[in-house]
């Protein structure tokens, strides 16, 4: 009966003109639609990224270097740092929980599929002003481009004084409206999990995913939103005299950073905790055992969203706080590293013992478990004040920060790609393509993040133009831009994967993984209403309730 | 087509779940909490840093009448949900344009203060730090209660046409939570702009 729907939907959708099909793209208010064009902007952007850190590596190749004017470098680290968290990894991230949170809890849809459009199209229409401030960021004044004042547009360099033009006022705005669509799809994703569960689908049954993106969803409220209030102070400040961060004035720079970091660092964890989400929900498929220590997770996950709302100030250890805020930040940060070491033991936890499957999406994992380690290590080391003001703005830091956003975010969203690009299109992705994506990017990041630490020790500061000779720098900074481009190969390989696969994939049927979530039990890709029936579950594990009849989890919960 | 059916053994047979309206307004307020809390601290963390006049002490005056107009409209609007889930839209409908007269008096009395300490005081908003901040947050608030009276507003021209009945009585719950929110809210912009910043 199910099986006629389906058929009857797809020969409808061959027989369209490309106009239409376009409109249906442009106008949809269909979860998997929606999540698709996430998944694809952020891609788009990931490219243009990627090519603004190829800028910068290409400048850092080798000391007293002008392949860029120092302007020119200066809007590129400002645009790449922008450009990757804001319009590459949170949408992406929300492109992941948009397609697949409905179908995990059995929904036929976003519980407000409108705003959920809206949303999208507020993030998109966001990322759009940044980069027309490419075009439009003289405006009037003549002066000034992109942004290029740093991702955290540090007053005063944000004041009009030192902002002339339009350049941080088109960063404000895009800020302030893709913020708004992070608000409206952070809500979207609450509702949908508290209130479009199948019958059976308690809150102690939810996939894992589930869980940590209603978690992610709600820092999302109070993390995005401080954001979005300074920027409005910024606007006000920029636009109607005010004062609010014009030292002329009596104002504070210092608040400024303060409103900044308390966005600024849960937003880390906005990032990593749906990458968290897709490891708890691909390790135990290909260690072919279910997730160790469910509760625990949660509970570290809900434990992890609270401790990182009280650590920003670890950004801020050099502005010289008293002693007192300089312990509490030292001592919450390292404290965050307690939940997380659960999460990583339970992992470690789920593979132990398992028959792991050393497929692309499972080694992209593992490189995370790895690399996420390293990251969390380092992080540690700076979380200790003393040690932090002697690397604090160094290329250590930056080699740091992107051991978690690359070798932790990056690998688990390729893993994320490979593991459920079956369900999107229906099509697997090649397998020989995935590992020489895998293992490129492996040598690219490593060459490049591992190394970078050196020169950070060394004295190299961030956001440098050039550098002299006499510092010995160059062979280190030769090899992190090799490493660069060998990860710019490995995301060429990784694009024609998808591209390639997407027409000359084997073709996936509905479970390729033997995986044990709804999303498995229709087919691939979903029809438009998503089950044809109302999918009712009784354990954690519905698939394999179903496919071990005599055996179900439902037995032991 | 789906090789597996979508039965699954041992269904629960009770099932509720939250009205995804009131999660969803749960989840604004949050989010709103979160900006007006920036504000607030912005607020008390420029008190008295201000390099020149006026100060608050010198200008502002306490709107008790005001104050009192905004928090009793949260009963109203209160009452008015109530006789609607009750059925009974006549004290709906009376309930509710009370609320909509007592947000434009409050309305009213900002726009009064605002143009008192503008032309009387000439404190604006690039003034000094206390201009700064205090337009931002009483402001912020106003354009909430702006925003929340349109849509009072809303709702009450559909009301008048006889058109919201007892099947709205959810989303006019939603609404009314909202209200409640923007009252709240007044409740610590008073104490910090108008107790503890003077």
């Amino acid at each position: 009966m199910s099986s006629n729907v389906i058929t009857v939907s797809v020969g409808q959708t061959e027989a369209k003109p490309w106009v239409d099909e376009l409109h249906q793209w442009l106008a949809t208010v269909d979860h998997k639609r929606l999540g698709i064009l996430y998944i694809v902007s952020a891609l788009m952007f990931l490219v243009i990224g990627g090519v603004e850190a190829l800028i910068i590596r290409i400048q850092l190749m080798h000391s007293h270097n002008n392949f860029v004017s120092p302007e020119v470098f200066n809007r590129m680290f400002t645009m790449h740092g922008t450009t990757m968290i804001f319009f590459v990894a949170m949408p992406v991230l929300f492109g992941f929980a948009n397609y697949l949170v409905p179908l995990m809890i059995g929904a036929r849809d976003m519980a407000f599929p409108r705003l959920n459009a809206f949303s999208f199209w507020l993030s998109f229409l966001g990322a759009l002003l940044l980069y027309f401030s490419f075009l439009g960021g003289s405006g009037l004044y003549g002066a000034g481009n992109a942004p290029d004042v740093g991702w955290w547009s540090y007053a005063p360099l944000g004041a009009r004084a030192f902002s002339p033009g339009h350049s941080s006022d088109y960063w404000t705005l895009s800020l302030l409206v893709s913020g708004f669509g992070s608000i409206g799809t952070a809500i979207n994703i609450i509702a949908t999990i508290l209130c479009l569960r199948c019958p059976g689908m308690k809150l102690n049954r939810m996939p894992l995913f589930a869980w940590l993106n209603l978690v992610m969803a709600g820092m999302v409220l109070i993390a995005i939103t401080p954001l979005s209030a300074a920027q409005i102070m910024l606007l006000i400040d920029r636009y109607l005299g005010g004062h609010f961060f014009d030292t002329q004035a009596g104002g504070s720079a210092v608040l400024w950073m303060h409103f900044f970091w308390i966005f600024g660092h849960p937003e880390v964890y906005v990032l990593i905790i749906p990458c968290f989400a897709f490891m708890s929900e691909i390790i135990p498929v290909f260690s072919r055992k279910p997730i160790f220590g469910y509760p625990v997770m949660v509970a570290a996950t809900v434990c992890i969203a609270f401790v990182s709302m009280s650590v920003w100030a670890h950004h801020m250890f050099t502005i010289g706080m008293n002693s007192y805020a300089n312990s509490f930040f030292t001592l919450t940060t390292m404290a965050v590293g307690v939940p997380t070491g659960i999460k990583i033991f339970n992992w470690i936890g789920t593979m132990w013992g398992g028959r792991i499957q050393f497929k692309t999406p499972m080694l992209f994992s593992i490189g995370f478990l790895f690399q996420f380690l390293i990251a969390g290590l380092t992080g540690i080391m700076m979380a200790a004040s003393p040690f932090d003001w002697q690397l604090s703005l160094s290329y250590f830091v930056v080699a740091h920060f992107h051991y978690v956003i690359v070798g932790g975010i990056l690998f688990a969203l390729f893993a994320a790609f490979y593991y459920w690009y079956p369900k999107m299109t229906g099509r697997m992705l090649s397998e020989s393509l995935g590992k020489w994506h895998f293992w490129l990017f492996l040598i690219g990041f490593h060459l490049t993040f591992d190394v970078m630490h050196v020169p950070g020790i060394l004295g190299m500061p961030r956001r440098i133009y050039t550098y002299e000779p006499s510092r010995g720098w160059d062979t280190l900074n030769f090899i992190i831009s090799v490493g660069a481009f060998i990860q710019a190969l490995a995301i060429l390989v990784f694009i024609a994967n998808l591209i390639v696969s997407y027409f000359k994939g084997a073709t996936a049927g509905n479970d390729p993984w033997d995986a044990w979530t709804l999303e498995w039990s229709i087919s691939s890709p979903p029809p438009a209403y998503n089950f044809a029936m109302v999918p009712t579950v009784a354990s954690r594990r519905p698939l394999w309730d179903l496919k071990h009849p005599e055996d179900p989890d439902s037995r032991y919960e | 087509m789906s090789t597996v059916t979508t039965s699954f053994p041992n269904a629960a047979t009770k099932w509720h779940l939250p009205s995804r309206g009131k999660v969803a307004m749960a989840g604004l307020i949050i989010a709103e909490s979160a900006i007006f809390t920036i504000f607030v601290v912005a607020y008390l963390f420029y008190l008295g840093k201000s390099l020149t006049g006026p100060t608050p002490r010198d200008v502002l005056e306490t709107p008790i009448f005001y104050t009192v107009c905004l928090l009793s409209s949260s009963l109203t609007i209160h009452f008015a949900a109530k006789f609607l889930a009750r059925g009974i839209t006549f004290a709906f409908l009376a309930f509710w344009l009370l609320t909509v007269a007592l947000g434009g008096l409050f309305l009213y009395g900002t726009a009064q203060e605002w143009h008192r300490l503008i032309c009387e005081h000439g404190l604006t908003i690039s003034t000094n730090l206390f201009g700064t901040t205090y337009y931002s947050l009483v402001g912020l608030h106003g354009f909430h209660v702006t925003a929340g009276l349109i849509m009072l507003m809303v709702v009450a021209v559909f009301g008048l046409s006889g058109r919201v009945g007892v099947e709205q009585s959810g989303h006019i719950e939603v609404l009314s939570m909202y209200w409640h929110f923007v009252d709240a809210v007044w409740v610590v912009v008073f104490t910090v702009v108008y107790v503890l910043g003077r």
